[in-house]
């Protein structure tokens, strides 16, 4: 066995309503959408029209700038609705589910034998491409590139995240293909990061390196785990595949059949019964959580649905769907209420990671969190606070500084290639001047793409 | 508390723009904020955030401070007393004669302060700011208790203009304000912050003074004892360290007491809201260059005991509550030790080398604040330099 990797900075946060282990699978009946919004940096030019039947793996956008790399419908049956936003930006392809799971045939060469060049076409064509994530950047995988390697985190550390042995207990065989059509991509490595002390089907994946982590989240993170195992450095590229998204490449080259089936985990303090679900990729969020699956804890509190965890999720309607990426939707109340003299007071049913509140003397209390700002935007103040929230070797003020200032140099030389939005997530939750850390990284990256590509 | 809310909704139209009094938004929003949180929720990141914010860290500061204040305000009385001949006057006695004489510099300090940063705020179309909360509260304790309230208006002004909002406001300044307002004074009006009078109230003017006190401090009779190239030190009113310790000797109102100082230390270090590596440094540089000039002994001050510079006038105070500001102090962990570290040793320098100076403090944090951009500097480079070494390495 490898050695562990310990990482001490971070933080676990306890909130209620974690999922617990039973699977509920729901049949595939009502609206999906991909949206383009999902992915970011991406043009959409869309190739279907309103009512054109469509099969599971049928084209429905792609990248103006990279026409190969192509979006596919998740499920069989007929385009909806193209629904667009301010100056027609393409928002959602709603497709109305026949239940009948027709895909697109695909022939699927012998894996052994066949070569990187065929192994990409087929991904593409099928609308699998898009799982494929680059470092630098967090964005679609350029095709023509060559990793110096591919990072799989084998475990999600986020809030109520759900417990990735459990979601792939059944996905092996495909984990295996999937990790073997990764090895066809790069003349490098596959890693894969695992929880020190769990032992699941993850742990059995054959083809990968594996690599132990212990400490609180981001542990997680795929961007700390590369830091931690092989860094990147400028004018190297690494790809990374979300490992429930591996499962669903592997059964694609087993069957040849698109089958963009998941489980996700509905959890959050507002969910009655807080489960998993096996449902198909862009599924309505409407469908997945009843109506009476939804109780606030607060009478007459608003909830807010998130594609994703608490940390670094979408915020979607209730009448939305889940993101592509999405392993999770999560609801939590709103915390559109004024609280008086709230900074003064001692909070005890708040949670603070600082000592001037109470929190620290319960680490283990589950919390029921709101989307409340808790103060107003304010300059940098206190240091030495967000490089206890991020397990790598970066300073977080000097970086998002350089990224305000626009300096290009500086961005590079104190890691931007290394971080992508998630990775600051913590930082941006300790935050006592609430800074929006996330979205400055994102624009740091929106400007190196556009400068140096 | 609704019908408090309630009134401030009915008010709020007003204050926004369009409304009546639309030039007071920021003012009103100040207000309304420190009221009640407001309502408003996550919009991008992070959909859930720590309920600690600007306002609880500073406010946890001058929570901190209160220590040093409640002390100063008994140390005027109990000096005023003292050099009127009446030295067993009661301990309430002696607080409510300095609570009269400190309220006003600090009421000063506040309004004309804050009234700066609400005026800048709305020019600059912001929220205030709650930086001011602390500096407020540090002006007041770093001033001699006859300082003519103009004057304290004056640094003030000169401390927030110059020392912050030409810089951008709070976060952006590169000197610790507080200590700009007073290296005002002590520069511009040299005589009402320095010598041996203005540290106890009245006795500049002199009256019903017993005769042949000295106002004193022990830095000043080191200083002169310097001057004057005695062998030894001879400290006026013969106070000890056990009386330094405690703050019963003459001094700017707030620094005087090591004892109150480092309850406000214990609250800021077991909050986490100042560094321990600054702290902890400026005491441990002040006490190795006191050991070192020890070593050398040429003269009186050189000959101290170490350990009576981090008791004696604004070293503690200065270490605890100034260098440990975030904004102008250093940032980065390595360079915080470098910082405090020097910080204590220059101040120490100061006092033993240069008798015109009998207070070092003051000016060795606000030169280290000038200095800490480039200990960063120098840090980071470090971290940029591991970086691309791997980048050759990987060629």
């Amino acid at each position: 066995m490898s050695k562990i990797i310990k990482l001490k900075q971070g933080l676990d946060i306890h909130l209620i309503g974690k999922a617990a282990e039973k699977l509920t699978k729901l049949p595939v009946e009502g609206r999906y959408s991909v949206k383009p919004t999902d992915f970011h940096g991406v043009t959409p030019k869309l190739l279907v029209k309103v009512d054109d039947p469509v099969k599971a793996g049928t084209p429905l956008f792609f990248d103006k700038y990279r026409p190969e790399v192509v979006f596919t419908s998740p499920v069989s049956g007929k385009v909806e609705a193209v629904v667009r936003g301010d100056k027609r930006k393409l928002l959602e392809v709603v497709i109305a589910a026949d239940g009948a799971q027709d895909s697109e045939a695909f022939d699927i060469p012998a894996l052994g034998t066949a070569g990187r060049q065929e192994v990409a076409e087929l991904m593409l064509r099928a609308g699998l491409w898009p799982f494929m994530i680059q470092r630098p950047y967090g964005v679609i995988a350029n095709p023509a590139d060559k990793p110096k390697s591919v990072f799989i985190s084998g475990f999600d550390s986020a809030p109520l995240a759900p417990d990735m042995n459990f979601v792939l207990s059944a996905e092996l065989d495909n984990l295996n293909t999937g990790v073997e059509v990764l090895s066809k991509l790069t003349d490098g490595k596959v890693h894969m990061g695992l929880r020190a002390g769990t032992d699941g089907v993850l742990n059995k994946v054959a083809g990968v390196e594996q690599h132990f982590f212990d400490g609180p989240h981001p542990a997680g993170n795929v961007g700390v785990q590369i830091h931690h195992i092989d860094p990147i450095s400028k004018g190297e590229v690494v790809w990374t595949i979300d490992v429930q998204n591996l499962a669903i490449l592997g059964r694609f080259f087993r069957t040849g059949k698109v089958d963009m089936s998941k489980t996700i985990a509905v959890a959050g303090s507002e969910i009655v019964e807080p489960r998993y679900f096996s449902i198909v990729s862009g599924a309505a969020v409407s469908s997945i959580v009843k109506k009476s699956n939804i109780q606030p804890q607060e009478e007459g509190a608003t909830v807010r649905f998130i594609s994703g965890n608490v940390l670094t999720g979408a915020k979607v309607a209730y009448d939305n769907y889940v993101g592509f990426y999405g392993n999770m939707i999560t609801a939590i109340p709103e915390g559109d209420k004024y609280e008086f003299l709230g900074w003064a007071m001692p909070r005890f049913d708040k949670f603070s990671v600082s000592r001037t509140y109470f929190s620290w003397l319960t680490p283990n209390r589950k919390y029921n969190l709101d989307t409340n700002l808790h103060g107003g935007e304010r300059p940098f103040v206190v240091n030495g606070l967000y490089e206890k929230y991020l397990p790598m070797d970066i300073y977080v003020v000097y970086l998002l500084k350089a990224i305000l200032a626009g300096d290009l140099d500086k961005m590079e030389n104190l890691g931007l290639y290394e971080v992508i939005e998630e990775d600051l997530a913590l930082c941006e939750f300790v935050d006592p001047s609430k800074t929006e850390m996330q979205a400055i990284v994102r624009q740091g990256i929106d400007l190196m793409i556009k400068e140096l590509n | 508390m609704k019908a408090l809310r309630n009134i401030v909704d009915k008010m709020k139209p007003n204050f926004e723009k369009g409304g009546k009094f639309s030039k007071l938004h920021s003012t009103f929003d100040a207000f309304e904020t420190f009221l009640f949180v407001p309502k408003t929720v996550t919009r991008q990141g992070s959909h859930i955030r720590d309920c600690n914010d600007m306002k609880r860290v500073m406010i946890v500061v001058v929570v901190a401070l209160l220590p040093a204040l409640l002390f100063g305000m008994y140390n005027v009385g109990l000096q005023h007393f003292r050099a009127v001949g009446l030295p067993d006057a009661a301990l309430m006695q002696c607080f409510w004669f300095g609570f009269l004489k400190v309220m006003p510099i600090v009421l000063v300090s506040y309004i004309v302060g804050l009234g700066i940063e609400f005026g800048v705020a709305q020019a600059r179309g912001h929220e205030v700011n709650e930086g001011f909360l602390v500096s407020g509260m540090l002006i007041p304790l770093v001033m001699p208790v006859d300082i003519p309230l103009w004057m304290v208006a004056v640094a003030t002004a000169f401390a927030v203009v110059i020392g912050k909002e030409v810089f951008g406001g709070t976060g952006m300044n590169i000197f610790n304000p507080a200590l700009l307002a007073r290296a005002f004074i002590f520069f511009s009006y040299t005589p009402f912050i320095s010598g041996e009078k203005v540290w106890v109230a009245g006795l500049t003017k002199g009256e019903g003074i017993v005769d042949g006190f000295s106002g004193a401090t022990p830095l000043t009779d080191a200083a002169n004892a310097l001057a004057e190239g005695a062998g030894t030190v001879t400290y006026t009113g013969g106070s000890g360290p056990m009386d330094w310790f405690l703050g019963t000797i003459p001094g700017c109102i707030g620094e005087t007491s090591t004892l109150a100082i480092l309850i406000g230390a214990a609250i800021l270090l077991y909050t986490g809201v100042a560094s321990w590596r600054v702290m902890l440094s400026v005491f441990a540089g002040g006490y190795l260059m006191g050991l070192l000039f020890n070593l050398i002994g040429l003269n009186a001050v050189m000959d101290m005991p170490a350990y009576y510079h981090l008791i004696l006038g604004g070293f503690a105070f200065g270490a605890v509550f100034m260098a440990t500001d975030p904004v102008t102090g250093s940032q980065t962990n390595a360079g915080k030790l470098i910082y405090g570290f020097l910080i204590g040793a220059i101040a120490v320098l100061i006092r033993v080398v240069n008798p015109g100076y009998p207070e070092g403090m003051m000016l060795s944090i606000l030169f280290m604040n000038a200095m800490a951009p480039l200990i960063d500097h120098y840090v980071v480079e470090a971290n940029i330099r591991r970086r691309n070494r791997r980048l050759k390495l990987a060629k």
